[in-house]
Parts: structure tokens; sequence; C-alpha cells
């Protein structure tokens, strides 16, 4: 019988993947927004599995919004990705300290 | 108890691919093994009773967002090697914080079946006269209609953002402005020449 700590528990090695994968990839901000996509992926299956186990639908409509609001996300983080590929030439977060103190 | 061998083959393919998002150099295989974690957690979500938000997974994440991102590393052209530059060094130190983070979360949730439904009400709510969509449905139009307004106006002015970020003006554009072209007079446009009619042939 499947327990509510076996999806919480998947929902934490992911989003601790997630983490790893940030820091891992330091230089490329285009695996930095894939890793946001998982992140955001682990929290969903938190709340879907809170619904089912505590047999309320609120879970599955925060599901909703938080898919609407990563898709925004993840539409303007890439045309940010592409303005700045177009002004630099490059896409290693490194190299964007022109607001460095 | 089948249940609990899908859980675990499902599971084990997403982390399997979660690893593999992190770890590979080529961002287009980052891109579909991140699609394939998307598909594998569509059908955990299906385990969990959450047809409609599984379907929905895979239609909007696999069908647009990732579409999205794969054009957007075909466009880009990037130097992987300068880009991985520094993934031996940082190595250890993105283990360390994600076992720590991994502990901590693991001490928490590790007994956290405390204070659920009973197993009566979540086998009802799970097995429901109506389908999940249905239910789903009901909640979004009549208790989360404000909120689904919002997230309609959220989705717009993300379209606006991005098509207002990315779109350039053209170059050989024949672009006359509009606080000139009213200032035109007849003098400036049309030239009348005085000519002798032309014989027959």
């Amino acid at each position: 019988m499947l327990v509510l700590s076996d999806f919480l528990i998947l929902g934490a090695v992911l989003f601790c993947l997630s983490v790893a994968g940030m820091f891992l990839n330091r230089k490329n901000m285009l695996i930095i927004l894939m890793c946001i996509e998982l992140m955001l992926l682990s929290v969903n299956m938190n709340f879907i599995a809170f619904s089912h186990f505590n047999a309320d639908i609120a879970g599955q409509i925060f599901v909703f919004f938080i898919l609407t609001v990563a898709a925004a996300e993840s539409a303007i983080g890439l045309a940010i990705l592409i303005v700045l590929f177009r002004n630099r030439g490059t896409i290693n977060i490194e190299d964007l300290d022109s607001m460095k103190g | 108890m089948i249940e609990k061998y899908i859980f675990y083959f499902f599971a084990a393919i997403l982390i399997f691919a979660a690893t593999r998002v992190i770890t590979v150099k080529n961002p287009v295989h980052a891109a579909l093994f991140l699609v394939l974690g998307f598909f594998s957690s569509a059908a955990i979500w299906m385990l969990l009773h959450a047809e409609f938000l599984a379907i929905a997974l895979i239609v909007v994440y696999v069908g647009a967002v990732m579409v999205l991102f794969l054009f957007v590393v075909m466009m880009l052209d990037i130097n992987i090697t300068v880009v991985r530059e520094g993934f031996v060094r940082y190595f250890p130190v993105a283990m360390l914080v994600g076992i720590i983070i991994l502990i901590e979360m693991g001490l928490v949730l590790w007994n956290a079946n405390a204070g659920l439904a009973s197993p009566e009400a979540i086998n009802a709510f799970a097995n429901s006269e109506l389908p999940n969509t249905e239910v789903l449905g009901n909640a979004l139009y009549t208790v989360y209609v404000y909120p689904f307004e919002i997230a309609a106006a959220i989705l717009l002015v993300a379209m606006v953002a991005a098509i207002a970020l990315t779109m350039r003006e053209k170059r050989q554009h024949k672009y006359i402005p509009p606080e000139k072209q009213v200032f035109v007079k007849r003098e400036d446009r049309v030239r009348l020449v005085k000519m002798a009619a032309e014989p027959k042939d």
C-alpha cells in the first residue's frame, strides 16, 4: 500500500537533484531554467499527493495554477535568454557581471 | 500491491531522467530527458487519480514548454565546452548541498502520515461517481473563478512580454513616420507636366 511519505520523498529527491543541478551547471543558463521546471514538478507532486491523501480537490487546483505560472515563467525566461544571447553572444552566467559593483 | 511496483518503476525512471538532465553534456539531450521525466511523473499522477492534470502536464509541458526549450536550444549557437567548465569543481559542493537538503527533508517527511483523511474517505474521493475532470471543473469555475481569471491575465501578460522582448525592428523596413506624413502637401507628391500633344503615327 502506498503511503503519503513515498510521494513526498520522491518530491524531495527531485527537488534536491534540481538544487544540485543549479550548482553543477553554473555556467549554462538553459540548464538552470530546466532545473527550475524540475523544482516546480516536484512541488506539484507534493500538492497532488496531499490532494489525494487529504481527499480534497484544492491541491489539484493549485497544481493547475502552478502549471499556468510555470508556463508564463519559462516563456519570459526563454525570451530574456534569446535577447541576452543576441546582445552579448553568450549564455554563460559568469560573463553577465556588468551590474557588479 | 501492483500499484506499488508501478510507482517504484516510474519513480526510478523519473529520478534517472532528472539525474541525466543535470549531468548530460548536450542541452538538447537534457531537454529530451526532461520530457522523459515529465512522462513518468504524469504516470505517477495517474496513480494518484489526478487524470486531468496528468494529461495537462503532457499536453502543456511536453507539447508546448519543452518544444519551446528545444527551439531555443537549437536557435542559440552554444559553445558546450565553455559552458561545461567548472563541472568537476562544483561537483562536491553540489552533492553536499543536495544531500544535506535531502536528509533534512527526509527527516521531516519520513512519517508524514499523521492528521490525514481516513482510508475510507480517500477511497471514496478517489473512486467517486464524478470523473476527476468534472470535480476539478466544478471547483475551478465556482470557488476559484477569480484566481482562474487572474491566471488568464498572467498568461496574456506573459505572451505580450515575450513578444515585446524578442521582437526586432526590420532593417530594410519601408516605414513612414505618421507625424511627418500628416504634414505632406500636394506639391511634395504630385508634379504636373505641361507637354505638347504627340502626333499620331
